[in-house]
């Protein structure tokens, strides 16, 4: 064994023995983010989480004036069912007058723009917003009103004053029939 | 009697020669760690925290023997322990107020650090490994109040978790991800759960690193000079018997509190099961997060209001360096020392802003004292150092002593 270690030729920074402990590393870490990886997704939605991604109701007995709240992937949906005057104050908004700009034709489905489908989570910090209940406070623009940290949403549920970035979000849903809505 | 040994002293060498066990702690805490001679009592809240960890570990193993961390059973499972587990009444609220005093001393802690200047070269390090307790703290002790599934769990959750929905493209990814769902809702409990039990032992690991900075320059003191040799005490007995004291005294009140008043530092809100659907009308957190949450409500930006409340506890972290005084104890530096007092009074408004509603005067004195605690740090603190003219500094501990008496 009269070979020992190899002779470094001077001005050459890299040596082949270099090499090969830098791609052992490279491959040491990517295999370890690989190993981790499970662990981590293992903390995003589980298959039956995301399976209950679905929820329909009934528009049924919904009276004008009224709304109800309905449980979607555990979070509260407001479903109101506006009256004309309601409807006319979101309209005649102009839209340089709102934080997050949008038409209330963009947030209800046409011929249904009585109903006014929401997520009911204030887009502030995640608290519910009171105004679905007849005794609820509605805020400064008779929609709804967080009481967390004060915002204040119109008849639209757009964000119209507080500490809230953005309006409330419109679900994907959709009319099966003339009363009953698919949200999902 | 012969100088022959004992037969356990012989067992006891045969082992220290194998594994220095004893050897280590007696360096660690005992009689060959050479501590300044002058420490105060303020020098006791270190030991004091330690004590806590350690309650707040036993008692916890002795509350997961009994409770269930399901969404439908949690908070029966506290009910539980409250009424029908023997001697369950005194583990839960040992726990539950438990943490509210080790945020005691560990403000205590901090408040002296910055007092005596223990932050300053070379101990910074040290410094930063308390600045990492102190965040695994506040992430256990936020984790470990969502477990009862009360109202004040469940929204203090959803809110805490939603600061991280502010960052930009990823922030909603990232809440889905530590929710592990589309809300708060059983997986969130169960992982809360799993690392509320983790973290604690991390905290000790962080401990572990903390006391070993402490022992390459050893202990700072109240004149803030380095102590020369001759002004050193074996740590035990002197400081173990000094800690023990203090460590009676502190008792008193923490059990005054776990018998009398339990439920002082509590929300009764809290004694209600969590509905998801329905936000109580005034939420807060608790007491030893009012600053930061006053803070972040003080700017009415979302993702600005965010960062300064990350960025008034990560501030610490550079502290060392906007100190630009040698000099360390603000007993010799009276303009610091005003403008520290006001900084810690400063903190106790900011708490006192973060229970109220934020309208009115809450939210602007809120704002004027988020001003302050940011100007304390970033302005007085490198301009005071800079400009203000130090007392004259004793020679060594002994000194000043010594002239007294002449």
């Amino acid at each position: 064994m009269a070979n020992t270690a190899p002779v470094h030729h001077a001005g050459d920074g890299e040596t082949r023995r270099d090499f090969l402990l830098h791609s052992t590393i490279a491959f040491g870490a990517v295999g370890g983010a690989m190993a981790v990886w499970p662990l981590i997704h293992s903390m995003n939605p589980a298959a039956d989480t995301l399976a209950l991604s679905t929820t329909e109701f009934s528009l049924a007995n919904l009276q004008e004036g009224q709304a109800i709240t309905v449980v979607w992937r555990g979070k509260p949906v407001f479903v109101r069912y506006r009256t004309p005057a309601e409807i006319e104050a979101a309209q005649k908004v102009p839209l340089n007058e709102l934080v997050d700009p949008q038409k209330d034709e963009d947030r209800v489905k046409k011929g249904e723009e009585k109903y006014l489908i929401l997520v009911g989570v204030c887009t502030h910090l995640g608290c519910i917003p009171l105004g679905s209940k007849p005794m609820d406070p509605r805020g400064d623009f008779g929609g709804w009103f967080c009481p967390c940290h004060g915002s204040h949403y119109d008849t639209s549920g757009r964000i119209r004053k507080g500490p809230a970035p953005a309006n409330l979000t419109v679900p994907p849903y959709q009319f099966l029939n003339d009363t009953t809505v698919r949200i999902g | 009697m012969s100088t022959e040994k004992s037969v356990w002293r012989k067992a006891f060498e045969w082992h220290e020669e194998r594994l220095p066990l004893f050897s280590f702690l007696d360096h660690s805490v005992g009689s060959k760690y050479p501590a300044p001679k002058n420490l105060n009592y303020f020098w006791n809240f270190g030991s004091l925290a330690g004590f806590m960890l350690v309650v707040m570990i036993l008692t916890g193993v002795f509350l997961a023997m009994n409770y269930a961390a399901h969404k439908d059973m949690a908070f029966d499972s506290v009910e539980r322990i409250m009424r029908d587990v023997n001697f369950g009444w005194l583990i839960r609220y040992m726990h539950a107020n438990g943490a509210s005093f080790f945020f005691i001393v560990v403000y205590i802690h901090i408040a002296r650090g910055l007092y005596y200047g223990s932050y300053k070269a070379p101990r910074e390090v040290l410094w930063w490994m308390g600045i990492l307790i102190f965040l695994a703290m506040m992430a256990t002790a936020f984790m470990g109040y969502v477990l009862p599934w009360g109202p004040m769990s469940f929204w203090g959750a959803t809110v805490i978790t939603n600061l991280f929905s502010a960052i930009p493209v990823i922030g909603d990814p990232i809440v889905t991800f530590l929710w592990g769902g589309f809300s708060v809702d059983n997986p969130t409990l169960n992982r809360f759960f799993a690392l509320h039990y983790l973290l604690p032992f991390v905290i000790v690991g962080l401990v572990i690193f903390h006391i070993w900075a402490l022992h390459i320059p050893g202990s700072n003191n109240p004149l803030g000079i380095e102590a020369a040799p001759a002004d050193k005490i074996p740590f035990h007995p002197y400081y173990t018997v000094k800690d023990a004291f203090g460590l009676g005294v502190f008792l008193l009140f923490y059990f005054a509190v776990v018998f009398w008043v339990p439920n002082m530092m509590g929300h009764p809100d809290n004694y209600i099961p969590a509905n998801p659907m329905v936000t109580p009308p005034h939420i807060v957190p608790e007491w030893y997060f009012l600053p930061f949450y006053a803070i972040l409500r003080a700017i009415p930006d979302k993702l600005l209001g965010v960062i300064a409340m990350f960025g008034s506890i990560l501030i610490l972290f550079v502290v060392p360096w906007l100190d630009t005084s040698r000099v360390r104890s603000a007993t010799f530096r009276p303009i610091f020392r005003f403008f520290l007092v006001i900084f810690i009074i400063n903190v106790a408004v900011l708490g006192w802003c973060g229970a109220q509603l934020p309208e009115g005067l809450p939210l602007y004195l809120g704002r004027v004292s988020t001003f302050y605690y940011f100007f304390f740090f970033l302005v007085l603190m490198p301009v005071i150092g800079w400009m203000e003219t130090p007392k004259p500094l004793p020679a060594s501990i002994s000194s000043p002593v010594l002239k007294a008496a002449e």
